[in-house]
């Protein structure tokens, strides 16, 4: 018990020197993340709690990130229960009163965001679904707009000096969506009305904008694992409705999209919700760019 | 839900304000009338009239937009619907919201709500079941058992509180339904410099385990020096605890408690009168002065081995009086150490490797009784244990306790040394259910033989997202 006060001087020694960005964020996942960084600029300094490349449904609460929450100025969650099985320990242990809820410092990204999948009843017979409704609305990147603006709006409080900056970098960021949106929908216009099979609802919002009917899932109900009787359905849906992409996470059991493919000459397309999550991907624009490419590239050659 | 309420006011408001009109505006065109006026001067009051009634429908229109940007999040109506009708969609899956008590979801509710059940069955060559198992709740016989059936009751209490009770109901091995009242606290949601305080009864932060409830547990019981230390349902009471969260880079939070010294769920300290701690008998000790309190400090930090690997340390002491004699104190020192290691790419949580170990030693000073003098005694205790989830939901672990007898003369019988092998499988259908086997081999000076035992657990979850601590 002597080493008691021994440790607690060495880590005072430690104490953390004042970062040099204004506003410090705290972000659930990679796309927020990354929408801070490019509203923000130099002006904050940016802390990602999950790992692009595993399942943001299952993140593990780590004290490492309680310390980031109790520093932060700024939190940014999705708020569609999607971060409902970690991020309140973290918040308990992070005691910040900044980013409580209902605090200035408090980002809910699914604020002013229509979502889709609302359940009608909260009956967990139906898998693991969120009574908010579907949690992946940053794949349709019309979203990304609203949530940059309201970083933006929220940043220009809580630092007023970076207001103009901000501002600025939110025009730049829209516009290069503008841009990107254009280019984008060109894409995949030629498969408007084509169908893709995803492992989870991931991917109702992404095919909803462009056009894509991302319906059929290898799991038959959120969050409940593939039986070979609902597999040997999709597989015979993919046949009969001419089916032949199927997407598939890096923390997904690829196997399992394998095994479905090789049954209808399909591909498998690899591609990530967060960016950091495929290769060339660092912010969110280029992780969109990589997806759209790839279903672009799938659905041309099938 | 405001901003429609107040679109709605505003469009019955513009509403009335237009019919007031249409009645107002022919009744004054009718008394300014001639005799001789044409209907070219109706058509014409007819298209003033119209007009007046689009410019209010104009300033309508500009009024509803506004009124939608009022909160928090920045406009969306130039983003939310699809420019195009998205194609060929199923049946919109979309509804009301549903109707939810205390509801399913968590963390938005006034008081979330949520009930686990565990449940047991297995046999074992025990004769004594309730002996061998030194948890409360264990499996406490052959046939089955009622281990925990816990209802957690959680929220925010105002700005400046969370609170918590978890009550639980058990079914004892007679038949009887037994209520206990586990935690029931409020935290602090936003003192300043690092700290956090707790106030009402709660399990003591002394370790891992013992803070945790038997649902979290990756083993069917409890590690034998946890009973032998903490009693059959832990160490908890009632106090206050002060937590500070210290400013350095790494996570590093010192904690002090402070809780009442006796009754049944304080055994190694006053405890309940009667029972006897290290072979001599308890009795009533009134509390004098801040010393007869239980004082738990403890100190935890954790570190980062890489994006994949967490280290988690501990270090705590509980310190306080026992009912052996006046001036007699308890002293129970313990180290605690988890490390986790999960794949970068984990679905659902899976694979992961964890382990988790702790050790702990319990020395006592005790009275003089009628034919024994006052002595000091020793013992210690510890378990290691090692948990696999190799692939999405199933789980391997092996637990290995070990208590080590009373160093005191004569020595206590029932504090022999003892040691236990523990292999378990768990299966998590989803993570609101899980089934476990478990095979325990037990040898030990206080058993007559070595003992096997084979235990199937069930647990399930309904209400408000579980949400663990690392």
């Amino acid at each position: 018990m002597k080493l008691i006060p021994i440790v607690c001087a060495a880590t005072l020694l430690a104490v953390a020197l004042p970062a040099s960005a204004a506003l410090r964020v705290v972000a659930t996942t990679g796309e927020y993340g990354s929408l801070a960084t490019e509203i923000g600029g130099n002006r904050v300094s940016v802390t990602t709690i999950a790992k692009p490349t595993e399942d943001p449904h299952f993140v593990d609460a780590r004290p490492s990130q309680i310390v980031a929450l109790n520093r932060a100025d700024v939190l940014i969650e999705g708020g569609a229960e999607l971060e409902i099985g970690w991020l309140p320990p973290l918040l308990d242990g992070a005691r910040n009163a900044k980013i409580l809820a209902g605090a200035p410092g408090r980002i809910v990204a699914s604020e002013g965001i229509q979502l889709l999948d609302i359940p009608l009843a909260a009956d967990r017979s139906q898998g693991d679904t969120h009574v908010a409704g579907n949690p992946h609305f940053m794949l349709d990147p019309l979203n990304s707009k609203v949530v940059a603006q309201h970083i933006a709006r929220v940043l220009g409080q809580l630092d007023p000096g970076g207001g103009p900056t901000y501002n600025a970098n939110l025009a730049r960021f829209s516009a290069e969506l503008d841009g990107k949106m254009k280019e984008w929908t060109a894409q995949l216009a030629p498969f408007r009305g084509r169908q893709i099979v995803t492992y989870h609802p991931t991917w109702r919002y992404f095919g909803r904008r462009f056009g894509l009917r991302a319906d059929t899932f290898l799991e038959p109900k959120p969050g409940i694992p593939p039986s070979p009787p609902h597999l040997a359905k999709v597989i015979q849906k993919m046949q009969d409705e001419k089916i032949r992409v199927l997407l598939v996470e890096p923390y997904q059991p690829r196997k399992t999209a394998e095994a479905v493919a090789s049954r209808n000459d399909a591909v498998v397309v690899d591609v990530c919700q967060f960016p950091g999550g495929l290769p060339g991907t660092s912010t969110y624009l280029q992780l969109i760019d990589v997806v759209v490419q790839r279903v672009a590239q799938a659905l041309a050659k099938t | 839900m405001s901003t429609d309420s107040r679109v709605v006011r505003a469009r019955s408001w513009m509403m009335g304000a237009c019919m007031a009109l249409c009645l107002l505006v022919p009744a004054t065109a009718r008394a300014q009338e001639t005799p001789d006026t044409s209907v070219a001067g109706l058509r014409q009051e007819i298209e003033e009239l119209k007009q007046t009634i689009s410019a209010l429908e104009r300033r309508l229109a500009d009024l509803e937009p506004t009124q939608g940007q009022a909160p928090a999040p920045p406009a969306t109506a130039e983003v939310t619907p699809p420019p195009e009708a998205p194609p060929a969609e199923p049946a919109p899956t979309e509804g009301p919201p549903p109707l939810t008590i205390a509801s399913a979801a968590g963390g938005k509710n006034f008081l979330n709500l949520s009930l686990d059940g565990l449940v047991a069955a297995g046999t074992s060559t025990a004769g004594d079941v309730g002996a061998l198992e030194v948890g409360g709740h264990d499996p406490a016989q052959r046939g089955f058992t009622v281990q925990n059936v816990e209802t957690v009751f959680e929220g925010a209490v105002d700005p400046y509180f969370r609170g918590q009770a978890n009550l639980v109901v058990q079914i004892t091995p007679e038949g009887e339904t037994q209520v206990e009242l586990e935690e029931v606290y409020v935290t602090t949601t936003s003192l300043s410099h690092g700290l956090q305080a707790k106030a009402g009864q709660f399990f003591t932060e002394f370790g891992r385990l013992n803070p945790s409830h038997p649902h979290t547990w990756d083993f069917v019981d409890q590690p034998l020096v946890n009973g032998r230390f903490f009693g059959p349902d832990g160490l908890r009471s009632t106090g206050l605890r002060l937590s500070w969260l210290l400013p350095s880079e790494f996570y590093s939070e010192a904690f002090l408690t402070v809780q009442n010294s006796q009754g049944e769920t304080v055994t190694s300290f006053r405890g309940t009168p009667g029972e006897t701690l290290f072979g001599r008998e308890t009795g009533e000790r009134p509390v004098a002065s801040f010393s007869e309190l239980l004082v738990v400090p403890r100190y935890s930090a954790s570190f980062d081995l890489s994006d994949t690997q967490t280290i988690l340390l501990g270090a705590s002491a509980a310190l306080g009086p026992n009912g052996t004699g006046s001036s007699a104190r308890t002293r129970i020192y313990g180290l605690d150490g988890f490390w986790k290691w999960k794949a970068i790419n984990a679905f659902q949580g899976f694979p992961f490797v964890k382990v988790q170990a702790e050790v702990m030693r319990r020395g006592a000073t005790v009275g003089a009784t009628e034919d024994l003098p006052a002595a000091s005694f020793s013992d210690w205790g510890g378990y290691l244990q090692v948990n696999w989830g190799y692939r999405a939901r199933k789980v391997v672990g092996l637990r290995i306790d070990r208590v080590g007898g009373d160093s005191g003369e004569p020595r206590d019988p029932a504090l022999g040394a003892r040691w236990r092998l523990s292999p378990a499988f768990t299966w998590f259908p989803t993570e609101y259910s899980k089934l476990r086997l478990q095979y325990n081999f037990d040898r030990g000076d206080t058993l007559q033989q070595d003992e096997h035992s084979l235990w199937l657990q069930l647990e399930f979850l309904l209400g408000a997202h579980a949400a663990h601590k690392f």
